[in-house]
């Protein structure tokens, strides 16, 4: 299938700081890939590119043939470590926040029946990530498991075309980690999601994702170590029980790889 | 047990804030009986029973000459300017505020000046305030506008930046405009911290109404002390002091009980 997100020679610098060269990627929808690599190799630099908070150097970047505007908007779901749900409104309010912003755009309110529709719509969503009994409970009110789901549920009412996850579990303790864990799986096949995941967690990364990601540096000068940015090192495509069928295909460009080695894929055609 | 986590319950907060208040009231009627004992006509430290007969004249007895009663009169010309200049600064503290600290072209573009403006001295503003606007109310209420406003308006603007990236960015992938940014998710949230500047700067707002009416009105708190410390009143200037703390006081207890009020999910550990 061709590439629903597509990344071609993106480089990301920030004055002569160099944090992301050469990055070719391509996703294929449905796909979900995990983002792992050393503290400062571009994770979230890369993350925040497909979400739009930050503009490429150069290169595109291109959803399904259209190129990204360097700016947030609905097609992109995200959910945050920490701060991604509004601590002013309720849960209910937070859900709803997505359908009113895009049914109401004066006032940002909804009233009388379709806020009613867009309530019952969002204690469905909230049903799906367990919140079904906390509609009424403001963030602070919850531990950080129920927060995130939260914010996951925020984010899905929106059906993003991608959904963006930065270190969403990193906060939580282990046990609530795994429930997360099954969860978000869930809501991957169920709802059909396109997932891109930051993660410190290397068995996280492989456990949920069905390609994974590695950043780092290719190479490195000791005495200017800002000029040379991270890349893809390792592109690791995972053929797992259960995963839908659309998304084990691997980007193009990897198929040759494939045949080499069974169970890591070096690209040496990008020269990544 | 050491003093940093001693918990003191309700009542003995209540009965421990009380008895520092009483000490000095005893204090004071201790020095003040001294001085009658010596000189019964002693105007320094008048005893309650002289305030308290100082004070009918003005609380229920018209003005022979205007026809009003003065002690109501000054509350309600104080508390006009006061209300007017607080209700200005609010509303331009919120405005401004939250623009200035959302929108990086407008923050590029009056940031400084709002900083400049902050740092001048509002009293050194009172000249020109009079010049230009004249004796009447407007210069006064311009005072506490020009001593308060900026302060407040950087505070909430500051509240405004602060607010965590994510969620910014993430209102914006659930869909909203800037608009509906402002109005749904900024200003709600700068709602307690608004509050919160207004509380802090009632202090310095009473100190403008004081000062702008020490110098040129005809009716006010500040101006009947500063008319009757003339005469060395003391049994007028310390009831009139204790009734604009008492004002000063209520209205910081009004702001508490509103903002809880508005916005209760800011107030979440105090429940």
């Amino acid at each position: 299938m061709s590439a629903f997100l597509s990344l071609r020679d993106v480089w990301v610098e920030y004055g002569d700081k160099v944090v992301l060269e050469r990055i070719n990627l391509d996703i294929a929808e449905g796909a979900f890939v995990s983002v792992i690599g050393p503290s400062g190799a571009g994770k979230s630099s890369l993350l925040r590119l497909v979400l739009g908070q930050d503009a490429p150097t150069r290169g595109s970047i291109t959803l399904d043939g259209v190129p990204l505007k360097p700016e947030c908007d609905s097609n992109r779901g995200v959910v945050f470590q920490r701060y991604s749900v509004f601590p002013h409104l309720t849960v209910l309010d937070n859900t709803v926040f997505g359908l009113e912003c895009e049914r109401s755009r004066f006032i940002g309110r909804l009233f009388g029946a379709s806020r009613r529709a867009a309530i019952a719509e969002a204690e469905e969503m909230l049903q799906a990530v367990g919140l079904g009994d906390s509609l009424h409970l403001y963030p602070a009110q919850m531990s950080g498991g129920m927060q995130q789901r939260l914010a996951i549920a925020q984010a899905l009412i929106k059906r993003p075309r991608i959904l963006l996850l930065d270190e969403p579990f990193g906060a939580l303790d282990p046990g609530i980690r795994n429930d997360m864990h099954k969860l978000i799986t869930r809501l991957w096949s169920d709802y059909s999601l396109t997932v891109m995941m930051v993660t410190h967690d290397i068995g996280e990364a492989f456990a949920l994702g069905n390609r994974v990601l590695t950043l780092d540096k290719w190479r490195h000068d000791p005495h200017a170590p800002q000029r040379y940015g991270a890349t893809v090192v390792y592109d690791l495509p995972l053929t797992r029980k259960g995963a839908p069928a659309a998304d084990t295909a691997p980007a193009p460009h990897e198929e040759a790889d494939r045949e080499e080695s069974l169970s890591i894929t070096i690209d040496i055609i990008d020269n990544n | 047990m050491r003093w940093v986590n001693r918990r003191i319950g309700r009542t003995n907060a209540l009965l421990m804030g009380i008895v520092p208040i009483l000490l000095l009231l005893v204090l004071y009627l201790i020095l003040a009986a001294e001085r009658n004992a010596i000189n019964p006509a002693d105007k320094i430290l008048p005893l309650p029973g002289a305030m308290i007969d100082a004070m009918r004249g003005l609380v229920f007895e018209r003005d022979q000459l205007s026809g009003r009663y003065l002690f109501w009169a000054d509350t309600l010309a104080s508390l006009q300017r006061l209300g007017l200049g607080i209700a200005i600064s609010t509303a331009s503290a919120l405005l401004v505020g939250l623009v200035l600290g959302l929108l990086p072209p407008v923050r590029a573009t009056f940031g400084m000046l709002v900083t400049g403006v902050a740092v001048i001295p509002p009293i050194a503003l009172l000249p020109i305030l009079f010049i230009a606007f004249g004796l009447g109310e407007t210069a006064k209420v311009a005072l506490i506008v020009v001593g308060i406003a900026p302060f407040m308006i950087r505070d909430v603007a500051g509240h405004v930046g602060e607010l965590p990236r994510e969620q910014i960015i993430k209102a914006q992938t659930l869909g909203a405009s800037t608009w509906q940014l402002m109005l749904r998710v900024v200003l709600p949230q700068a709602m307690p911290r608004l509050i919160q500047a207004v509380r802090l700067s009632l202090g310095p707002a009473w100190v403008f109404l004081i000062s702008a009416e020490a110098i040129a009105a005809d009716i006010g708190l500040g101006y009947r002390i500063f008319l009757v410390r003339r005469y060395l009143a003391m049994d007028v200037i310390l009831p009139y002091v204790a009734w604009i703390a008492i004002l000063a006081a209520v209205a910081d207890l009004l702001l508490v009980w509103c903002s809880r009020r508005m916005s209760s999910w800011a107030h979440g550990a105090e429940r």
